[in-house]
């Protein structure tokens, strides 16, 4: 809405959003300032905002006491390994439906979508029960198939409203100008293509990273991935609020800085094209 | 060269016909352009010639040979799109050399051409841009250019102008009639513009509903329309088509009567009427007449500066001898 | 432009997600059904047989269905309204022209990408904690006496923690929504004299209907099984047990599958309600 409005009210429309913004941000900030504290000065009555000795101990605690690079490694595998799976699905799939459309294509779609609206805790115990019976539990492999699974109707969907966006006319013209299936696939449709599979690896990335059903249910000690590493601090771990800050800004940096490269992408993503 | 020939060819989309059996010869060298409104099977048409859509029955040749179920890359065709269909992740140069380099010619040869293309269409300094950086009208030099290189048998062109604002469309309809004379080559030109078709077209292919009204040069089809549609549909403003009294006396079903055909008097003439709205162009004054008896509105056309307006009562001639005259089934005759 | 050739094709390209999708949907569910039918309990002598709709109506009947039906409801009722109607308001206000807009954004956004289970842990220790909570301190300032929010007023706390973390996501789709009103129409209406109020209610809210159906819907179908948020804070105590807490434990922590399942069904059934009405709006939007 571009309207021209007086200097004053952009003043206070500034102040007003930075304002609430700052609201809205500042548990994140307390945690990665607490993070830097002593144990001693996270609990100081009055609480101290910045004035305090800032160091790394908490980290390196963290880190040596409960081998957070483990949790972090498993973290990665699972949230990039579904997310790659899914992608390598989904793209042929969702490839298909934009490009060769037939009369059971939206029934398809909405039905992968109703895949994604069962509740997890339906079907916990046959999961749990499967998991069991290969041998899955507390697996890394079990986790990519099933974070992979949840998201799959994600994927497909990001992938098919990016495929449709590439106008069927780009391709005839490529058919036109003598280019085979392979290189109409290789030279025209590829890279038109990778922006938009690009944003889905990235939002599916962080949806996985933050997936806290599946990887607190099916993990124990070996595939446990951050959200469960934190989960463990609801135990009397917990009051030492420096090194769960410590923790939990290292379990959500990595995603923060990837969801802010996302943002754009979030919105169709989440909605399934219905808000663009 | 570039004579292609449509032998019955049919295509139907599920249960329904959208080309019934349709039988068309373009010469080698023609501009040919399909004119007709939205939805009458024109574009269409052009995508079955250019391999893009199966036809359900018939024969296509092109050259004399069959190409009916010949691949769109191997007909020796290019086409221009609506959209263009540019790559949008290439640059001007690596789009215009695209189809060569699916031919897998030679690089020298491949520069060489892509250079004249794009001296021949003034794109010299804009052969590093992407797509996204052009105006409209220099992507649309660029499709051409994309289409040119190929040196192919025929050029198909989608309604090419449309999506170009109406003094570029000008300029654009200029270069490309010249690009055809300069060429020679066979040209089909897909538009619902009447306007455009007049111009460019050495014949016009109008059709509705898939089926081909009258083909013909302009001057044919506006001297002598075969029926009611193509009566009305070429020539801008709308030939006048007046039913009843009037037509019976002349011993037809419906007169036709072209604006420009119609004289204007202040005193006495064959028909009278109210003057509603007058387009004062000072090349030429369009009204629109009301209250003649004839029909709702008739427009006339009057060259130069004609001074009646809104409200005035004036006369109106036919010239007699260019009434066209059609019967009950919407045919003309003599 | 689709020849048979190419539709043979993709049917076989679309073959290993539809298969995928098809038994990770119908394998469990089926399962899930069997189960609920039967009593079975893995550590106290496994299947004990048939039972027919008992498990139905013992789920029903139990004194812990229709508080868990009351917190769900307060819960996801409670973030819904909360999270629309900030929602709006911080969309309009982050369309407004300001200085640092990405900026601002960007802080706003932040939430949503944090793990549910920081989240929920960070709330609960550092701001929620009756002794060293920020809040704690903030009461203690103007001499109040602090108030352990997890145990007295546990779901409003926990409406506050998911609402925190949905309001991004309600706020950014609502902006999308926003920039892409027409700003002549807003301009046509102050032409015609309508004050700012009336531009808002006539003119901006009825834009917004369509993506606020559509936060509400899609907000529904995750709050209905949210779970880490109630995992690491009270663990379902203090009245926040929701339904799918409820089955949770049935299933995992007593070991009761069959009851267990026969409630998952029931979430099963509910979450599918809220989804067709979702996927209308879906369906009516790839036809466009």
């Amino acid at each position: 809405m571009a309207r021209s409005v007086t200097t004053n009210r952009k003043h206070a429309n500034t102040v007003l959003a930075w304002g609430v913004g700052l609201l809205i941000f500042f548990p994140i900030l307390w945690t990665i300032l607490t993070s830097f504290k002593t144990e001693a000065q996270a609990i100081a009555s009055p609480p101290v905002f910045l004035n305090f000795d800032w160091t790394l101990e908490n980290y390196a605690i963290v880190q040596e006491r409960s081998d957070y690079m483990r949790f972090l490694w498993n973290s990665v595998i699972i949230a990039g390994g579904s997310t790659l799976l899914g992608v390598i699905i989904a793209v042929p799939a969702a490839w298909s439906m934009a490009f060769v459309p037939s009369k059971r294509t939206k029934d398809i779609l909405l039905w992968m979508l109703s895949t994604k609206m069962l509740p997890a805790v339906g079907v916990l115990y046959p999961i749990y029960l499967i998991f069991i019976r290969l041998g899955l539990l507390d697996s890394r492999v079990g986790l990519v198939i099933v974070i992979m699974l949840i998201n799959l109707p994600i994927i497909v969907w990001m992938l098919y409203t990016y495929f449709r966006e590439i106008p069927g006319e780009i391709l005839e013209a490529a058919r036109m100008d003598g280019a085979t299936l392979r290189e109409e696939i290789l030279y025209v449709l590829t890279p038109m293509a990778i922006p938009g599979i690009a944003s889905t690896i990235l939002l599916n990335i962080i949806l996985a990273w933050n997936e806290a059903f599946w990887t607190l249910n099916l993990t124990a000690a070996r595939a446990a991935p951050l959200t469960a590493f934190i989960a463990s601090y609801s135990s009397p771990e917990g009051l030492f609020y420096a090194k769960l800050s410590a923790a939990s800004t290292m379990a959500i940096a990595p995603i923060l800085i990837l969801g802010w490269f996302s943002q754009k992408q979030l919105v169709r993503g989440l909605t399934f094209g219905a808000v663009k | 060269m570039g004579r292609i020939t449509l032998d019955n060819v049919t295509k139907s989309f599920g249960p329904v016909q959208v080309i019934p059996p349709l039988n068309l010869t373009i010469e080698d060298g023609e501009f040919t352009v399909f004119v007709g409104p939205s939805g009458c099977g024109k574009s269409t048409l052009l995508r079955l010639i250019a391999g893009l859509e199966d036809v359900s029955s018939g024969e296509i040749r092109i050259d004399r040979q069959d190409a009916t179920h010949v691949p769109p890359a191997k007909r020796g065709l290019a086409m221009v799109f609506q959209s263009y269909a540019l790559y949008p992740h290439m640059s001007v140069r690596r789009n215009i050399a695209f189809p060569l380099r699916m031919a897998k010619m030679d690089q020298a040869e491949i520069d060489r051409r892509v250079n004249s293309a794009a001296e021949v269409l003034n794109l010299g300094d804009y052969l590093d841009r992407r797509p996204g950086q052009l105006s409209g009208g220099q992507r649309q030099r660029v499709a051409i250019g994309r289409a040119i290189v190929r040196e192919p048998a025929a050029f198909l062109f989608d309604e090419p102008l449309s999506n170009l604002d109406a003094a570029l469309r000008v300029g654009m309809r200029l270069e490309i009639s010249e690009l055809h004379e300069r060429l020679r080559t066979t040209m089909i030109y897909v538009t619902h513009d009447q306007v455009e078709a007049m111009t460019m077209a050495d014949k016009i292919v109008v059709l509705r509903a898939g089926v081909i009204e009258q083909v013909g040069s302009p001057l044919e089809l506006y001297r002598t329309p075969r029926n009611l549609f193509v009566a009305g549909f070429i020539g801008s403003p709308r030939m006048n088509l007046i039913e009843g009294p009037e037509a019976e006396r002349r011993g037809a079903h419906t007169i036709g009567i072209r604006p420009e055909h119609i004289e204007v008097t202040e005193g006495p003439g064959a028909w009278s009427g109210t003057v509603g709205v007058a387009e004062h162009l000072g090349s030429d004054t369009f009204f629109h007449v009301h209250e003649t008896g004839l029909a709702e509105t008739i427009t006339v056309r009057a060259g130069g500066e004609v001074g009646f307006d809104h409200g005035d009562r004036i006369h109106l001639t036919p010239r007699e001898d260019l009434i066209h005259r059609f019967g009950a089934d919407g045919l003309r005759f003599e | 432009m689709a020849t048979q050739h190419s539709r043979s094709a993709a049917r076989f390209m679309m073959a290993p997600a539809v298969i995928l999708l098809l038994g990770w949907m119908l394998v469990p569910l089926t399962m899930t059904l069997w189960f609920s039918f039967k009593k079975y309990l893995p550590l106290r002598g496994g299947d004990l047989g048939w039972v027919g709709f008992d498990n139905y109506v013992r789920f029903v009947s139990s004194s812990s269905f229709w508080p868990a039906v009351q917190a769900t409801l307060v819960i996801v009722l409670g973030v819904l309204v909360v999270t629309v109607c900030l929602g709006v308001l911080l969309a309009i206000l982050l369309d407004q022209p300001m200085w640092g807009q990405g900026v601002v954004r960007i802080l706003v956004i932040a939430p949503f990408f944090v793990m549910p289970t920081v989240s929920a842990l960070v709330w609960k220790n550092m701001f929620m904690d009756p002794v060293n909570g920020l809040f704690a301190h903030l009461w203690k300032a103007f001499g109040a006496e602090p108030i352990s929010w997890l145990s007295e007023a546990s779901l409003f706390s926990i409406i506050l923690i998911v609402s925190w973390q949905w309001l991004p996501f309600a706020t950014l789709i609502l902006l999308t929504a926003i920039q892409s009103l027409d700003s002549e129409q807003l301009e046509a209406a102050e032409m015609d004299g309508a004050p700012v109020l009336k531009r808002f209610w006539y003119i901006i809210l009825p834009h917004l209907s369509r993506a606020i159906t559509v936060v509400v819907l899609i907000q529904t179908i995750f709050l209905l099984s949210i779970f880490a948020e109630i995992f690491v804070t009270t663990q379902g105590s203090f009245g926040t047990r929701t339904l799918t807490y409820l089955i949770y434990q049935r299933v995992l922590e007593s070991q009761n599958v069959g009851l267990g399942s026969a409630g998952g069904v029931y979430a099963i059934i509910l979450a599918n309600i809220v989804a067709i009405f979702l996927m209308r709006i879906v369906g009516r939007n790839l036809d466009a």
